[in-house]
């Protein structure tokens, strides 16, 4: 050893609490999904089925691969559904628990406004608002640090991609008023 | 040798300012992508890969592919250090890992997992280097019945040996193959399963959904966990370095079982994953000291990095002789190849001879910079965990988006990337595979292409896959890896029926 160690501490503030109580249980996503698995399956084979499944005289017919497929995916969702209905012990784990749930929409929620406002503000501002609002509002990071940071993010992303790479982004009112 | 020819002509195309410093970029960023939480290889190459679009093929492969080599070298950083592996495949590496970072000897530990991980993918490379030119000639005389008859073999390899629920495996395939049908029909021109929706011609890019998949889903999930860490950091000397490798010639045999393992599961559809398990669990098994594993033996963390490296990068071999990935990961590169104007395949090899062995060649240069660079930078990268997750985690999501707008141009697909992120959350949980999902989605088209290529050849005879020996044995094989679990049950009930015969 030559005592150049260095310890790195990382906490966690808002971490999920263990005996958190669950919100629902892995079986009944495990069902809902195999049912929503199996309905999309069945519009997929009756679109496919519209569209031809048989055999034209220079072979099968644009609906005839896919249609099959749905049928394996129907079958094997409904295997699972009926699978997941019989695991009475399944019923016990927690898919997630409240506070889990909780922390995944923070995450989640925010990302949605994200999109929402790419379209309106393009992708810069937004990823600018984003990073700064997350880390001062979720993270609990200083204003002026998540400020800084963000505005270094964004403006990084733009000369990366906008600049260097010739790779165009939704753009919104602040570039046009740089003409960009 | 023809082989050696040529990868020195690979050397010569990879040797120029531009690429090399590509390759130094791809590797810093690779390992980033491995340390971090909430990033892993396979979601770090497809949100990189939009910076590549303006580049040419080769240039774009060497930095695409570094970033993968980068990632399989970071995640054991976090493994050693924190106990936290940052990639699924390092999962193993924390067993004798962490326990020696406790007693004082991280420097060893990751000297250890470097070292080792460096072997296993030299010998996939010396592997892909040899066998790769081979397996394509030899495909090159495949025609589409072939062709169905292997994807047909690696899909149904996934569902037969995989470690999950055969029916969810399943489902995640078959979901791929139908989301990849989406859109106009490239046989008849025909627009199928759109259901009038403009947004939808255009079919489900790959791309859009690996990002979401991984990259969002990804997110997602880590929020759940509790991302406090605590750990030291290790500075490695020149003198633990010798001190390792002088005793690496002991341990041979552990490493070229692992690098044996690796490889053998990164050409068929294991994965780094299982391979790293594995190859712990058989180091220990072979040991006359099996207690003192878990407890800080160096041999816990050569056999799974061994094993890890040699499967990630013999995945890749597949992928460049057949146009069959081996990995999630390899199925993204593949994704990028079609996204530069490449048609994966055996005929890679005699069109683009400059991209394949500049390629290669890069796989050896990558791996050796790439040891180079950890060794000396452990500390550096290791205090990118400083950095909270509150900050990182936005970073991500807009990474993700601009990845996804990126390859069409689309904000449609930003939503679609958002979509699959809830999907690849929820799949995650309940236990259905992803790796399956990713190689139908990516092989969805080009399976049904020769699916009915052969289907018009023979006029609609079936039989057209067991018209030769060549195309029936590997359907036959195809059919047995589908029900191996079933094949191998039977032949259990026998042994235990008959103990006499049993026990061989």
């Amino acid at each position: 050893m030559d005592g150049s160690e260095a310890e790195i501490v990382v906490d966690d503030p808002t971490a999920p609490a263990a005996d958190s109580p669950a919100v629902t249980s892995t079986r009944t996503i495990e069902m809902l999904s195999c049912l929503a698995l199996a309905a999309f399956a069945a519009l997929m084979a009756w679109d496919n089925w519209r569209t031809g499944i048989t055999w034209a005289s220079d072979g099968p017919k644009a609906g005839y691969f896919p249609f099959y497929l749905s049928v394996i995916l129907g079958g094997a969702s409904l295997f699972g559904f009926v699978k997941a209905f019989l695991d009475k012990a399944a019923a016990a784990d927690a898919f997630v628990t409240r506070d889990q749930l909780r922390r995944v929409l923070q995450v989640f929620v925010p990302t949605c406004l994200f999109c929402v406002l790419t379209q309106w503000l393009g992708l810069y501002v937004a990823s600018f608002l984003l990073v700064a609002g997350f880390m001062r509002y979720i993270g609990r990071i200083a204003w002026w640090k998540s400020f800084v940071t963000s505005f270094v993010f964004a403006a990084a992303m733009f000369l990366t991609f906008d600049v260097a790479f010739d790779v165009i982004m939704p753009k919104g009112p602040l570039e046009a008023l740089f003409g960009r | 040798m023809e082989a050696l020819g040529l990868l020195l002509h690979g050397f010569q195309v990879l040797l120029t300012v531009k690429t090399l410093s590509l390759m130094l970029v791809g590797l810093v960023l690779g390992i980033f992508v491995g340390v971090l939480p909430g990033l892993g290889g396979p979601n770090g190459v497809a949100i990189l890969l939009p910076l590549t679009f303006t580049m040419d093929p080769t240039s774009a492969i060497v930095m695409l592919s570094c970033i993968y080599w980068g990632a399989l070298f970071g995640g054991a950083i976090t493994s050693i250090l924190f106990n936290i592996p940052g990639e699924a495949w390092s999962v193993a590496t924390t067993f004798d890992g962490y326990p020696m970072a406790q007693q004082g000897k991280a420097a060893e530990a990751l000297t250890a997992a470097f070292t080792s991980s460096f072997i296993g993918s030299f010998v996939a490379v010396v592997l892909i280097t040899f066998l790769a030119p081979g397996i394509a000639s030899f495909a090159l005389k495949f025609g589409p019945p072939e062709f169905f008859a292997v994807y047909l073999l690696t899909f149904c390899s996934f569902v037969g040996l995989g470690r999950e629920d055969k029916h969810k495996t399943l489902i995640s395939m078959a979901l791929g193959l139908l989301l990849a049908g989406i859109g106009m029909d490239t046989v008849s021109g025909q627009l199928r399963m759109t259901f009038g929706q403009n947004e939808l011609l255009r079919g489900i890019n790959f791309l859009v959904a690996v990002i979401g998949l991984f990259g969002i889903s990804e997110i997602l999930v880590t929020m759940e966990e509790r991302l406090a860490l605590r750990g030291h950091v290790a500075r490695i000397s020149l003198r633990v370095v010798w001190s390792v490798w002088k005793d690496l010639p002991k341990y041979w045999v552990t490493l070229l079982r692992s690098s044996a393992i690796g490889c053998w599961l990164g050409i068929t559809p294991g994965g780094a994953i299982a391979a790293s398990f594995m190859s712990y669990n058989l180091a220990k098994r072979f040991s006359r000291d099996k207690d003192s594993f878990g407890k800080g033996r160096i041999e816990g963390v050569f056999a799974p990095e061994t094993a890890a490296h040699a499967s990630g990068t013999s995945a890749l071999l597949p992928m460049l002789a057949l146009g069959i990935p081996g990995s999630g990961t390899a199925a993204i590169l593949l994704g990028g190849l079609m996204v530069w104007g490449l048609n994966p395949g055996p005929l890679l090899f005699v069109e683009h001879k400059d991209f394949v062995w500049g390629l290669i060649a890069s796989m050896y240069l990558g791996n050796i910079v790439g040891l180079a660079i950890v060794l000396s930078t452990v500390p550096l990268f290791a205090a990118v965990l400083r950095v909270p997750f509150a900050a990182i985690a936005p970073m991500i999501v807009v990474s993700c988006a601009v990845g996804a707008y990126a390859i069409q141009n689309a904000m449609f697909d930003i939503w679609l990337m958002l979509g699959f992120g809830l999907i690849g959350y929820v799949f995650k949980k309940i236990g259905i595979p992803l790796a399956p999902f990713t190689l139908a989605l990516v092989l969805g088209n080009r399976a049904e292409d020769s699916f009915r290529l052969s289907m018009i050849g023979a006029g609609g005879d079936m039989r057209v896959f067991w018209s030769n020996g060549l195309v029936g044995s590997i359907t036959t094989l195809a059919i047995v890896l589908l029900f191996w679990p079933l094949i191998a049950g039977a032949f259990a009930r026998l042994r235990g029926a008959k103990p006499a015969h049993g026990e061989t």
